[in-house]
């Protein structure tokens, strides 16, 4: 490009008029290497922009899209939990209860048979003694 | 939008978000953060998305919006980062290592404009939209992007000249 339209392109460039055509060329242009004293501050320019567009993102960028899956699982995960446990919990006292409850019945159970069983065994005692009495009463015979 | 528009319309995206992001809050650190941010921000919105005509400025407006309200949040210390990796066989040592230093001057001149004027200068010399997008982005008219440019483009050639004159003598 010449130096003339260079220097013109230049003025509009500061006056912010020129299109991005335009634009273009001035940075093609200041590209090279060897450029007028008084155009030294514009190449500064230039290469300054076009170093600075190549720079990139390197870093990923964290994109959960599983993310409401997840926590709906999680939600799930816990009201299992918490139905195990209740449900857990409450039929352990109702099999104690049952389990105290036959206890008491055998111990009533047993109660009454060894009340019956002592009925028995003085009825027996006193049977004897009356067998006794007989035989002694049949040795004193003799 | 569906997972793929997604990926097709808006994470291509990325670099400029990020570099805007970058121009605004300085550190890379935090420009990266919130790039990561930004697009959570954006995945979540993805079904509202086919509302916006252009989602492209939209992602800009609010890239731009975030990063000011980051930096209304907490106007402290930023980590400073200067690039000067440019590379050019062809100058003599001395011009080399001029124009390399000129060339992160102008960073540090960048850095040092008015918010609005960062702002067009990152939109039009380094990501080249038209004014009319940058008017959409940044809610101005067209006309007011120009003078605000031209106004950007002045100081730091001036800045430039300063510093350059001032090296000299």
């Amino acid at each position: 490009m010449e130096l003339v339209n260079v220097e013109k392109l230049i003025e509009k460039y500061e006056n912010a008029e020129t299109t991005l055509q335009e634009e273009q060329l001035l940075k093609e242009y200041f590209q090279q290497a060897d450029v007028p004293y008084h155009l030294l501050e514009y190449k500064a320019m230039f290469n300054y922009f076009d170093e600075s567009s190549a720079e990139r993102f390197t870093k990923t960028i964290p994109l959960k899209t599983n993310r409401p899956v997840w926590r709906w699982l999680s939600v799930a995960a816990v009201a299992l939990i918490m139905i195990s446990v209740y449900t857990f919990n409450s039929s352990e006292p109702s099999e104690q209860e049952k389990a105290e409850m036959a206890y008491q019945e055998t111990q009533k159970a047993l109660n009454l048979i060894s009340q019956n069983l002592n009925r028995g065994s003085n009825v027996a005692i006193a049977g004897l003694q009356e067998f006794e009495k007989t035989q002694s009463k049949v040795f004193k015979n003799d | 939008m569906k997972q793929t528009d997604f990926l097709n319309t808006v994470l291509p995206l990325k670099d400029k978000v990020y570099r805007l992001a970058k121009r605004l809050l300085v550190s890379s650190d935090e420009a990266e953060d919130a790039t990561q941010e930004l697009y959570l921000k954006l995945w979540k919105s993805k079904d509202k998305l086919h509302q916006y005509k252009n989602v492209e400025a939209f992602a800009m407006t609010m890239t731009k919006n975030y990063c000011l309200d980051q930096l209304k949040a907490k106007r402290s210390g930023n980590l400073k980062l200067v690039h000067s990796n440019y590379t050019d066989n062809n100058i003599s040592l001395q011009k080399d290592v001029e124009l390399k230093d000129s060339v992160s001057r102008v960073h540090e001149l960048i850095e040092q404009l008015p918010e609005k004027q960062k702002l067009v200068i990152q939109l039009r010399d380094i990501e080249n939209y038209e004014f009319e997008e940058i008017g959409k982005i940044l809610d101005l008219e067209p006309t007011a992007v120009r003078v605000t440019l031209s106004r950007a483009r002045k100081t730091i050639r001036e800045q430039l000249i300063k510093q350059h004159n001032y090296g000299i003598s």
